[in-house]
Protein backbone atom coordinates (compact mmCIF):
# COMPACT_ATOMS: atom_id res chain seq x y z
CA UNK A 1 0.00 0.00 0.00
CA UNK A 2 1.14 3.55 -0.83
CA UNK A 3 1.10 6.62 0.95
CA UNK A 4 -1.38 7.50 -1.58
CA UNK A 5 -4.05 4.54 -1.13
CA UNK A 6 -3.54 5.71 2.58
CA UNK A 7 -4.86 9.67 2.14
CA UNK A 8 -7.63 8.65 0.25
CA UNK A 9 -9.12 6.61 2.95
CA UNK A 10 -11.33 7.76 5.07
CA UNK A 11 -11.99 7.26 8.87
CA UNK A 12 -9.42 5.84 10.16
CA UNK A 13 -10.66 2.77 13.03
CA UNK A 14 -7.93 4.41 15.59
CA UNK A 15 -6.97 8.17 15.73
CA UNK A 16 -5.17 9.06 18.07
CA UNK A 17 -4.05 12.57 18.22
CA UNK A 18 -1.28 14.74 20.81
CA UNK A 19 -0.99 12.29 23.10
CA UNK A 20 0.93 12.85 26.21
CA UNK A 21 1.86 10.63 29.07
CA UNK A 22 4.28 11.12 31.96
CA UNK A 23 5.61 8.40 34.28
CA UNK A 24 5.59 11.25 37.93
CA UNK A 25 7.63 14.21 36.67
CA UNK A 26 9.26 12.58 33.38
CA UNK A 27 7.12 12.82 30.38
CA UNK A 28 7.47 9.74 28.39
CA UNK A 29 5.24 10.34 24.93
CA UNK A 30 4.96 14.16 24.23
CA UNK A 31 2.01 14.48 21.46
CA UNK A 32 2.07 11.04 19.69
CA UNK A 33 -0.25 11.27 16.49
CA UNK A 34 -1.16 8.86 14.05
CA UNK A 35 -3.68 7.23 12.51
CA UNK A 36 -4.52 3.05 11.67
CA UNK A 37 -7.02 2.23 9.08
CA UNK A 38 -9.03 -0.83 8.81
CA UNK A 39 -6.96 -3.96 7.45
CA UNK A 40 -3.48 -2.54 7.75
CA UNK A 41 -0.62 -3.77 9.69
CA UNK A 42 0.49 -0.43 11.00
CA UNK A 43 4.04 -1.34 12.67
CA UNK A 44 5.54 1.16 15.60
CA UNK A 45 9.02 1.18 15.82
CA UNK A 46 11.77 2.93 17.87
CA UNK A 47 14.67 2.05 20.21
CA UNK A 48 14.15 1.40 24.06
CA UNK A 49 12.70 3.69 25.55
CA UNK A 50 11.44 5.51 23.07
CA UNK A 51 7.72 5.12 24.34
CA UNK A 52 6.68 2.65 21.82
CA UNK A 53 5.01 0.20 24.93
CA UNK A 54 3.39 3.30 26.69
CA UNK A 55 1.44 4.14 23.67
CA UNK A 56 0.11 0.80 23.90
CA UNK A 57 -0.63 0.72 27.53
CA UNK A 58 -2.16 4.30 27.11
CA UNK A 59 -4.38 2.96 24.24
CA UNK A 60 -5.99 0.61 26.37
CA UNK A 61 -6.31 2.45 29.83
CA UNK A 62 -3.78 0.52 31.60
CA UNK A 63 -2.32 4.05 31.73
CA UNK A 64 -3.33 7.17 32.47
CA UNK A 65 -3.12 9.58 29.35
CA UNK A 66 -2.20 13.78 30.97
CA UNK A 67 -4.16 14.98 27.95
CA UNK A 68 -4.39 14.33 24.29
CA UNK A 69 -7.49 12.50 22.25
CA UNK A 70 -8.07 8.40 21.41
CA UNK A 71 -10.45 7.99 18.93
CA UNK A 72 -11.57 4.46 18.06
CA UNK A 73 -14.33 3.63 15.72
CA UNK A 74 -15.18 7.85 15.71
CA UNK A 75 -15.50 7.16 19.90
CA UNK A 76 -13.88 8.91 22.05
CA UNK A 77 -12.28 6.45 24.72
CA UNK A 78 -9.96 8.05 26.68
CA UNK A 79 -10.59 7.42 30.46
CA UNK A 80 -13.15 4.33 29.63
CA UNK A 81 -11.66 1.62 31.56
CA UNK A 82 -9.64 -1.32 30.32
CA UNK A 83 -11.95 -3.88 29.83
CA UNK A 84 -14.66 -1.73 28.14
CA UNK A 85 -11.81 -0.71 25.88
CA UNK A 86 -11.33 -4.38 24.91
CA UNK A 87 -15.08 -4.86 24.92
CA UNK A 88 -15.39 -2.18 21.64
CA UNK A 89 -12.70 -4.10 19.91
CA UNK A 90 -9.60 -2.97 20.45
CA UNK A 91 -7.35 -5.92 22.18
CA UNK A 92 -4.07 -5.73 23.97
CA UNK A 93 -1.17 -8.40 23.82
CA UNK A 94 0.75 -6.97 26.15
CA UNK A 95 4.21 -6.83 26.44
CA UNK A 96 6.09 -9.97 28.29
CA UNK A 97 3.20 -12.05 27.10
CA UNK A 98 1.20 -12.22 30.63
CA UNK A 99 -0.34 -15.16 30.22
CA UNK A 100 -1.78 -17.05 33.32
CA UNK A 101 0.72 -19.56 34.17
CA UNK A 102 -0.95 -21.76 36.61
CA UNK A 103 -4.23 -22.11 34.60
CA UNK A 104 -3.61 -24.47 31.76
CA UNK A 105 -3.59 -23.68 28.00
CA UNK A 106 -7.31 -24.48 27.48
CA UNK A 107 -8.04 -22.21 30.67
CA UNK A 108 -6.25 -19.40 29.26
CA UNK A 109 -8.22 -19.40 26.22
CA UNK A 110 -11.55 -19.91 27.90
CA UNK A 111 -10.64 -17.03 30.15
CA UNK A 112 -10.55 -14.72 27.43
CA UNK A 113 -14.39 -15.82 26.22
CA UNK A 114 -15.72 -14.25 29.13
CA UNK A 115 -17.55 -11.93 27.41
CA UNK A 116 -19.92 -14.04 24.95
CA UNK A 117 -19.46 -17.54 26.64
CA UNK A 118 -22.23 -17.71 28.26
CA UNK A 119 -24.62 -16.91 25.32
CA UNK A 120 -22.94 -17.87 22.33
CA UNK A 121 -21.18 -21.30 22.99
CA UNK A 122 -20.64 -22.29 19.13
CA UNK A 123 -18.67 -18.67 19.07
CA UNK A 124 -16.23 -19.82 21.02
CA UNK A 125 -15.62 -23.26 19.56
CA UNK A 126 -15.07 -21.48 16.32
CA UNK A 127 -12.16 -19.21 17.49
CA UNK A 128 -10.96 -21.90 19.49
CA UNK A 129 -10.44 -23.82 15.86
CA UNK A 130 -9.15 -20.81 14.20
CA UNK A 131 -6.35 -20.36 17.32
CA UNK A 132 -5.86 -24.20 17.04
CA UNK A 133 -5.80 -23.86 12.74
CA UNK A 134 -3.13 -20.89 13.57
CA UNK A 135 -1.45 -22.31 16.12
CA UNK A 136 -1.19 -26.04 16.37
CA UNK A 137 1.21 -26.08 19.21
CA UNK A 138 -1.07 -25.16 21.40
CA UNK A 139 -3.56 -27.78 21.06
CA UNK A 140 -0.89 -30.18 21.54
CA UNK A 141 -0.45 -28.71 24.76
CA UNK A 142 -4.30 -27.68 25.76
CA UNK A 143 -4.13 -29.23 29.57
CA UNK A 144 -0.26 -28.12 30.15
CA UNK A 145 0.06 -25.17 32.53
CA UNK A 146 0.46 -21.85 30.72
CA UNK A 147 3.98 -21.67 32.82
CA UNK A 148 5.65 -24.31 31.66
CA UNK A 149 5.39 -23.67 27.76
CA UNK A 150 8.40 -21.92 26.09
CA UNK A 151 8.67 -18.53 25.95
CA UNK A 152 7.44 -18.43 21.95
CA UNK A 153 4.78 -20.93 22.65
CA UNK A 154 3.69 -18.27 25.48
CA UNK A 155 4.15 -15.79 22.92
CA UNK A 156 1.53 -17.78 20.86
CA UNK A 157 -0.86 -18.36 23.36
CA UNK A 158 -1.15 -14.81 24.58
CA UNK A 159 -2.27 -13.80 20.68
CA UNK A 160 -4.56 -16.87 20.88
CA UNK A 161 -6.40 -15.59 23.91
CA UNK A 162 -6.45 -12.01 22.28
CA UNK A 163 -8.41 -13.86 19.05
CA UNK A 164 -10.57 -15.64 21.08
CA UNK A 165 -11.69 -12.26 22.91
CA UNK A 166 -12.27 -10.96 19.18
CA UNK A 167 -11.99 -7.60 18.31
CA UNK A 168 -11.47 -5.63 14.98
CA UNK A 169 -7.92 -3.82 15.99
CA UNK A 170 -5.26 -5.91 17.11
CA UNK A 171 -2.71 -4.41 19.53
CA UNK A 172 0.75 -6.35 19.69
CA UNK A 173 3.44 -5.28 21.85
CA UNK A 174 7.16 -7.21 21.23
CA UNK A 175 5.98 -10.23 19.88
CA UNK A 176 9.73 -11.42 19.22
CA UNK A 177 11.23 -10.60 22.69
CA UNK A 178 12.79 -13.32 24.29
CA UNK A 179 11.91 -15.94 21.61
CA UNK A 180 13.80 -17.94 19.69
CA UNK A 181 14.65 -16.44 16.27
CA UNK A 182 13.17 -20.04 14.58
CA UNK A 183 10.23 -19.89 16.63
CA UNK A 184 10.00 -15.60 15.70
CA UNK A 185 9.63 -16.69 12.15
CA UNK A 186 6.73 -18.86 12.74
CA UNK A 187 4.84 -16.30 15.23
CA UNK A 188 5.68 -13.50 12.10
CA UNK A 189 4.36 -15.47 9.61
CA UNK A 190 1.08 -16.14 11.97
CA UNK A 191 0.84 -12.62 12.13
CA UNK A 192 0.77 -12.38 8.66
CA UNK A 193 -1.60 -14.74 8.12
CA UNK A 194 -4.19 -13.79 10.84
CA UNK A 195 -3.75 -9.83 8.83
CA UNK A 196 -4.13 -11.72 5.72
CA UNK A 197 -7.91 -13.14 7.03
CA UNK A 198 -8.36 -9.24 7.60
CA UNK A 199 -7.92 -8.59 11.33
CA UNK A 200 -6.33 -4.86 11.69
CA UNK A 201 -3.37 -4.87 13.80
CA UNK A 202 -0.70 -2.16 15.36
CA UNK A 203 2.66 -4.15 15.97
CA UNK A 204 4.82 -2.43 18.52
CA UNK A 205 8.57 -3.99 18.04
CA UNK A 206 11.97 -3.09 18.57
CA UNK A 207 13.11 -5.91 15.76
CA UNK A 208 12.40 -3.36 13.22
CA UNK A 209 14.11 -5.73 10.33
CA UNK A 210 11.04 -8.30 11.33
CA UNK A 211 8.47 -5.60 11.73
CA UNK A 212 8.99 -4.16 8.03
CA UNK A 213 8.75 -7.69 6.67
CA UNK A 214 5.40 -7.74 7.75
CA UNK A 215 3.76 -3.80 7.97
CA UNK A 216 2.70 -1.40 5.51
CA UNK A 217 2.88 1.90 7.09
CA UNK A 218 5.02 2.56 10.09
CA UNK A 219 5.66 5.08 12.89
CA UNK A 220 9.06 5.98 14.38
CA UNK A 221 9.19 6.76 17.76
CA UNK A 222 11.83 8.68 19.12
CA UNK A 223 11.99 9.97 22.84
CA UNK A 224 8.63 10.05 23.09
CA UNK A 225 7.78 11.50 19.82
CA UNK A 226 7.17 10.51 16.54
CA UNK A 227 10.02 10.90 14.50
CA UNK A 228 9.17 9.67 11.19
CA UNK A 229 6.72 7.91 9.21
CA UNK A 230 5.80 6.46 6.00
CA UNK A 231 5.14 3.29 3.68
CA UNK A 232 8.06 0.17 4.33
CA UNK A 233 8.78 1.38 0.78
CA UNK A 234 9.87 4.79 1.78
CA UNK A 235 11.62 4.28 4.94
CA UNK A 236 13.49 1.13 3.28
CA UNK A 237 14.71 4.19 0.41
CA UNK A 238 15.89 6.68 2.99
CA UNK A 239 19.21 5.71 4.02
CA UNK A 240 18.95 8.32 6.89
CA UNK A 241 16.74 6.82 8.56
CA UNK A 242 17.61 3.45 8.37
CA UNK A 243 20.87 4.68 9.72
CA UNK A 244 19.31 6.71 12.28
CA UNK A 245 16.72 4.65 13.81
CA UNK A 246 17.24 1.09 12.22
CA UNK A 247 20.77 -0.13 11.89
CA UNK B 1 -15.41 -20.26 57.10
CA UNK B 2 -12.35 -21.73 55.55
CA UNK B 3 -13.86 -22.23 52.36
CA UNK B 4 -15.16 -18.52 52.27
CA UNK B 5 -11.66 -17.08 52.70
CA UNK B 6 -10.25 -19.06 50.59
CA UNK B 7 -12.33 -18.01 47.52
CA UNK B 8 -10.58 -14.32 48.25
CA UNK B 9 -6.99 -15.34 49.52
CA UNK B 10 -6.63 -18.88 47.45
CA UNK B 11 -8.60 -18.04 44.53
CA UNK B 12 -8.20 -14.54 43.88
CA UNK B 13 -4.77 -13.76 45.42
CA UNK B 14 -5.78 -10.76 47.44
CA UNK B 15 -4.83 -11.14 50.71
CA UNK B 16 -7.34 -10.17 53.19
CA UNK B 17 -7.82 -10.35 56.74
CA UNK B 18 -11.07 -9.53 56.76
CA UNK B 19 -12.45 -12.53 57.60
CA UNK B 20 -12.84 -12.68 61.46
CA UNK B 21 -14.83 -9.05 61.46
CA UNK B 22 -17.52 -11.20 58.56
CA UNK B 23 -17.66 -13.87 61.46
CA UNK B 24 -18.42 -11.77 63.98
CA UNK B 25 -21.01 -9.44 61.49
CA UNK B 26 -22.15 -12.93 60.81
CA UNK B 27 -22.82 -14.20 64.30
CA UNK B 28 -24.28 -11.06 65.93
CA UNK B 29 -26.69 -10.69 63.36
CA UNK B 30 -27.97 -14.50 63.57
CA UNK B 31 -27.93 -13.81 67.12
CA UNK B 32 -30.10 -10.68 66.91
CA UNK B 33 -32.24 -12.08 64.43
CA UNK B 34 -33.24 -15.53 67.05
CA UNK B 35 -33.67 -13.34 69.99
CA UNK B 36 -36.12 -10.49 68.32
CA UNK B 37 -37.13 -11.78 65.06
CA UNK B 38 -37.28 -15.02 64.02
CA UNK B 39 -37.58 -16.34 67.59
CA UNK B 40 -39.10 -19.77 66.75
CA UNK B 41 -36.59 -22.76 66.45
CA UNK B 42 -38.10 -24.00 63.25
CA UNK B 43 -37.33 -20.14 61.32
CA UNK B 44 -33.42 -20.83 62.17
CA UNK B 45 -32.60 -21.14 58.10
CA UNK B 46 -33.71 -17.62 57.92
CA UNK B 47 -31.50 -16.28 60.90
CA UNK B 48 -28.53 -18.18 59.49
CA UNK B 49 -29.58 -16.36 55.77
CA UNK B 50 -29.79 -13.17 57.89
CA UNK B 51 -26.09 -13.43 59.21
CA UNK B 52 -25.06 -14.64 56.14
CA UNK B 53 -26.31 -11.29 54.26
CA UNK B 54 -25.12 -8.69 56.80
CA UNK B 55 -21.47 -9.93 56.54
CA UNK B 56 -22.10 -10.12 52.40
CA UNK B 57 -23.61 -6.41 52.83
CA UNK B 58 -20.18 -5.59 54.96
CA UNK B 59 -18.04 -7.64 52.42
CA UNK B 60 -19.48 -5.40 49.30
CA UNK B 61 -18.06 -2.36 51.20
CA UNK B 62 -14.78 -4.17 51.89
CA UNK B 63 -14.19 -4.65 48.73
CA UNK B 64 -14.21 -1.15 47.57
CA UNK B 65 -10.42 -0.98 49.54
CA UNK B 66 -9.85 -3.59 47.20
CA UNK B 67 -10.02 -1.98 43.64
CA UNK B 68 -6.89 0.61 44.54
CA UNK B 69 -4.84 -0.69 46.74
CA UNK B 70 -2.91 -5.04 46.68
CA UNK B 71 -0.65 -7.04 48.80
CA UNK B 72 0.15 -5.45 52.36
CA UNK B 73 -1.54 -2.49 52.50
CA UNK B 74 -5.59 -4.33 51.86
CA UNK B 75 -4.15 -6.51 54.61
CA UNK B 76 -3.40 -3.57 56.89
CA UNK B 77 -6.96 -2.25 55.31
CA UNK B 78 -8.78 -5.25 55.85
CA UNK B 79 -7.59 -5.95 59.45
CA UNK B 80 -8.21 -2.52 60.25
CA UNK B 81 -12.10 -3.47 59.38
CA UNK B 82 -11.46 -6.44 61.54
CA UNK B 83 -10.68 -4.63 64.64
CA UNK B 84 -13.06 -1.81 63.79
CA UNK B 85 -16.10 -4.55 64.04
CA UNK B 86 -14.29 -5.66 67.30
CA UNK B 87 -14.51 -2.78 69.07
CA UNK B 88 -17.96 -2.12 67.76
CA UNK B 89 -19.21 -4.75 69.32
CA UNK B 90 -17.39 -4.66 72.49
CA UNK B 91 -19.08 -0.85 73.26
CA UNK B 92 -22.56 -1.47 71.69
CA UNK B 93 -24.81 -2.30 75.04
CA UNK B 94 -27.29 -3.56 73.23
CA UNK B 95 -24.88 -6.80 71.85
CA UNK B 96 -23.91 -7.11 75.70
CA UNK B 97 -20.38 -4.95 74.92
CA UNK B 98 -17.50 -7.01 75.90
CA UNK B 99 -19.30 -9.23 77.71
CA UNK B 100 -21.05 -10.64 74.59
CA UNK B 101 -23.87 -12.63 74.39
CA UNK B 102 -24.98 -15.27 75.81
CA UNK B 103 -28.05 -17.51 76.20
CA UNK B 104 -28.41 -17.95 72.67
CA UNK B 105 -31.05 -20.39 71.38
CA UNK B 106 -28.75 -23.07 70.71
CA UNK B 107 -30.53 -23.82 67.44
CA UNK B 108 -28.17 -26.16 65.70
CA UNK B 109 -26.23 -29.59 66.64
CA UNK B 110 -22.97 -31.04 64.62
CA UNK B 111 -25.24 -32.85 61.81
CA UNK B 112 -27.09 -29.28 60.87
CA UNK B 113 -23.03 -27.90 60.48
CA UNK B 114 -22.42 -30.72 58.76
CA UNK B 115 -25.43 -30.30 56.54
CA UNK B 116 -23.82 -26.63 55.80
CA UNK B 117 -20.95 -27.25 54.68
CA UNK B 118 -21.55 -29.82 51.97
CA UNK B 119 -24.02 -26.84 50.54
CA UNK B 120 -21.20 -24.78 50.95
CA UNK B 121 -18.75 -27.40 49.25
CA UNK B 122 -21.29 -27.38 46.56
CA UNK B 123 -21.84 -23.65 45.85
CA UNK B 124 -18.12 -22.67 46.32
CA UNK B 125 -17.49 -25.83 43.87
CA UNK B 126 -19.85 -24.58 41.30
CA UNK B 127 -18.58 -21.25 41.27
CA UNK B 128 -15.49 -22.16 40.82
CA UNK B 129 -16.30 -23.98 38.01
CA UNK B 130 -17.95 -20.49 36.32
CA UNK B 131 -16.87 -18.26 34.52
CA UNK B 132 -16.30 -16.24 37.33
CA UNK B 133 -14.46 -18.03 39.28
CA UNK B 134 -12.31 -18.67 35.98
CA UNK B 135 -12.03 -14.68 36.14
CA UNK B 136 -11.05 -14.70 39.64
CA UNK B 137 -8.05 -17.59 38.99
CA UNK B 138 -6.92 -15.16 36.34
CA UNK B 139 -7.08 -12.29 38.73
CA UNK B 140 -4.48 -14.18 40.75
CA UNK B 141 -2.42 -14.73 37.75
CA UNK B 142 -1.96 -11.27 36.32
CA UNK B 143 -4.35 -8.80 36.83
CA UNK B 144 -3.93 -6.42 34.07
CA UNK B 145 -4.15 -9.08 31.31
CA UNK B 146 -7.42 -10.71 32.88
CA UNK B 147 -8.67 -6.79 32.20
CA UNK B 148 -7.18 -6.92 28.22
CA UNK B 149 -9.83 -10.16 27.58
CA UNK B 150 -12.60 -7.99 28.80
CA UNK B 151 -13.14 -8.92 32.32
CA UNK B 152 -14.38 -6.76 34.67
CA UNK B 153 -12.35 -6.54 37.25
CA UNK B 154 -13.87 -4.59 39.83
CA UNK B 155 -17.20 -6.68 39.43
CA UNK B 156 -15.12 -10.10 39.96
CA UNK B 157 -14.05 -8.66 42.88
CA UNK B 158 -16.96 -7.85 44.09
CA UNK B 159 -18.59 -10.93 43.40
CA UNK B 160 -15.36 -12.57 45.51
CA UNK B 161 -15.93 -10.64 47.99
CA UNK B 162 -19.40 -10.93 48.74
CA UNK B 163 -19.66 -14.38 48.51
CA UNK B 164 -17.27 -15.59 50.71
CA UNK B 165 -18.26 -12.48 53.34
CA UNK B 166 -21.49 -14.73 52.83
CA UNK B 167 -20.35 -18.17 53.71
CA UNK B 168 -18.21 -16.35 56.71
CA UNK B 169 -21.22 -14.66 58.19
CA UNK B 170 -23.14 -18.01 57.95
CA UNK B 171 -20.43 -19.75 59.81
CA UNK B 172 -20.53 -17.09 62.54
CA UNK B 173 -23.51 -17.37 62.87
CA UNK B 174 -23.88 -21.77 62.79
CA UNK B 175 -21.10 -21.56 65.51
CA UNK B 176 -22.67 -18.93 67.99
CA UNK B 177 -25.66 -21.11 68.10
CA UNK B 178 -24.25 -24.38 68.25
CA UNK B 179 -22.08 -22.81 71.69
CA UNK B 180 -25.22 -20.52 72.72
CA UNK B 181 -23.04 -17.50 73.42
CA UNK B 182 -20.53 -15.23 71.40
CA UNK B 183 -18.51 -12.85 72.38
CA UNK B 184 -16.26 -9.50 70.59
CA UNK B 185 -13.05 -11.36 72.11
CA UNK B 186 -13.71 -14.38 69.58
CA UNK B 187 -13.36 -12.17 66.70
CA UNK B 188 -9.44 -10.56 67.14
CA UNK B 189 -6.25 -11.52 66.19
CA UNK B 190 -6.17 -15.27 66.90
CA UNK B 191 -9.34 -15.92 65.03
CA UNK B 192 -7.76 -13.73 61.92
CA UNK B 193 -4.44 -16.02 62.39
CA UNK B 194 -6.54 -19.17 62.97
CA UNK B 195 -8.62 -18.43 59.88
CA UNK B 196 -5.14 -17.80 57.55
CA UNK B 197 -3.41 -20.89 58.80
CA UNK B 198 -5.99 -22.97 57.80
CA UNK B 199 -6.25 -22.29 54.09
CA UNK B 200 -2.58 -21.98 54.38
CA UNK B 201 -1.94 -25.58 55.65
CA UNK B 202 -4.94 -27.00 53.70
CA UNK B 203 -3.76 -25.36 50.31
CA UNK B 204 -4.63 -22.18 48.55
CA UNK B 205 -7.26 -22.53 45.83
CA UNK B 206 -8.63 -25.68 46.63
CA UNK B 207 -11.84 -26.70 48.43
CA UNK B 208 -10.57 -30.02 49.61
CA UNK B 209 -7.39 -28.05 51.12
CA UNK B 210 -9.62 -25.93 53.12
CA UNK B 211 -11.44 -28.29 55.07
CA UNK B 212 -8.58 -30.51 55.38
CA UNK B 213 -6.54 -27.54 56.87
CA UNK B 214 -9.16 -26.81 59.50
CA UNK B 215 -9.80 -30.34 60.46
CA UNK B 216 -5.95 -30.57 60.89
CA UNK B 217 -5.81 -27.34 62.85
CA UNK B 218 -8.36 -27.96 64.76
CA UNK B 219 -7.26 -31.65 65.61
CA UNK B 220 -3.30 -30.16 66.59
CA UNK B 221 -5.10 -27.82 68.37
CA UNK B 222 -6.94 -30.30 70.51
CA UNK B 223 -4.14 -32.67 70.88
CA UNK B 224 -1.90 -29.70 72.13
CA UNK B 225 -4.19 -28.53 74.68
CA UNK B 226 -2.32 -29.89 76.96
CA UNK B 227 0.45 -27.89 76.32
CA UNK B 228 -1.15 -24.61 77.97
CA UNK B 229 -0.13 -21.54 76.13
CA UNK B 230 3.09 -23.63 74.72
CA UNK B 231 0.71 -25.00 72.16
CA UNK B 232 0.95 -21.62 70.04
CA UNK B 233 4.46 -22.16 69.81
CA UNK B 234 4.35 -25.53 68.60
CA UNK B 235 1.58 -25.13 66.05
CA UNK B 236 3.75 -21.88 65.21
CA UNK B 237 6.38 -24.21 64.38
CA UNK B 238 4.38 -26.83 62.63
CA UNK B 239 3.03 -23.76 60.13
CA UNK B 240 6.65 -22.71 59.67
CA UNK B 241 7.86 -25.95 58.71
CA UNK B 242 4.35 -26.18 56.68
CA UNK B 243 5.44 -23.60 54.75
CA UNK B 244 8.86 -24.06 53.57
CA UNK B 245 8.31 -27.61 52.40
CA UNK B 246 5.03 -27.44 51.30
CA UNK B 247 4.48 -23.84 50.11
CA UNK B 248 1.11 -24.31 48.47
CA UNK B 249 -0.06 -25.97 51.50
CA UNK B 250 -1.24 -29.20 51.20
CA UNK B 251 -3.79 -29.65 48.65
CA UNK B 252 -2.21 -26.25 46.81
CA UNK B 253 -4.46 -25.39 43.87
CA UNK B 254 -5.30 -29.27 43.37
CA UNK B 255 -8.75 -31.05 44.67
CA UNK B 256 -8.58 -34.96 46.00
CA UNK B 257 -10.00 -36.03 42.19
CA UNK B 258 -6.68 -34.19 40.60
CA UNK B 259 -4.50 -36.47 43.05
CA UNK B 260 -7.08 -39.56 42.84
CA UNK B 261 -6.34 -39.11 38.61
CA UNK B 262 -2.33 -38.85 39.16
CA UNK B 263 -2.53 -41.81 41.20
CA UNK B 264 -3.98 -43.60 39.14
CA UNK B 265 -2.15 -42.40 35.98
CA UNK B 266 1.17 -43.22 37.46
CA UNK B 267 -0.26 -46.89 38.20
CA UNK B 268 -0.64 -47.00 34.62
CA UNK B 269 2.11 -46.29 33.92
CA UNK B 270 4.22 -48.91 35.85
CA UNK B 271 1.56 -51.15 34.59
CA UNK B 272 2.86 -50.78 30.89
CA UNK B 273 6.66 -50.49 32.19
CA UNK B 274 6.40 -53.83 33.43
CA UNK B 275 4.53 -55.11 30.48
Amino acid sequence: MSMGDRENKKDPILKVTDLNVSYGKIAALKGVSFEVYNGEIVSILGANGAGKTTTLNALTGVLRVKSGSVEFKGKDILGMPTHKITEMGMVHVPEGRHIFPALTVGENLRVAAYLYESKDKKRFEERKEYVFRLFPRLKERINQQGGTLSGGEQQMLAIGRALITGGDLLLLDEPSMGIAPKLVLEIFDTIQEIARNGQTIMLVEQNAMMAMDVASYCYVLETGKVAYEGTVEEMKENDNIVQAYLG
Amino acid sequence: MVLGINIVNGYTGIFSLAHAGFMAVGAYAAALCTRYVFTAPYLFPLALLAGGLAAMCVGLLVAVPSFKSKGDYLAIITLGFTLMVQSIFQNAEIVGASRGMTNIAKNTNLYWVFACLVIAVIIVNRFIASKYGRCLKAIREDQVATQLVSVNVRKAKTVAFALSAFLIGVSGALLCHLLGYTSPSSYGYTNVVDGLVMVYIGGTGSITGSITGAAIWQIIVQVLKELGTWRWVVGGVLLCLVMIFLPQGIFGYKEIGDVWKRLKARKGNKGRKEA
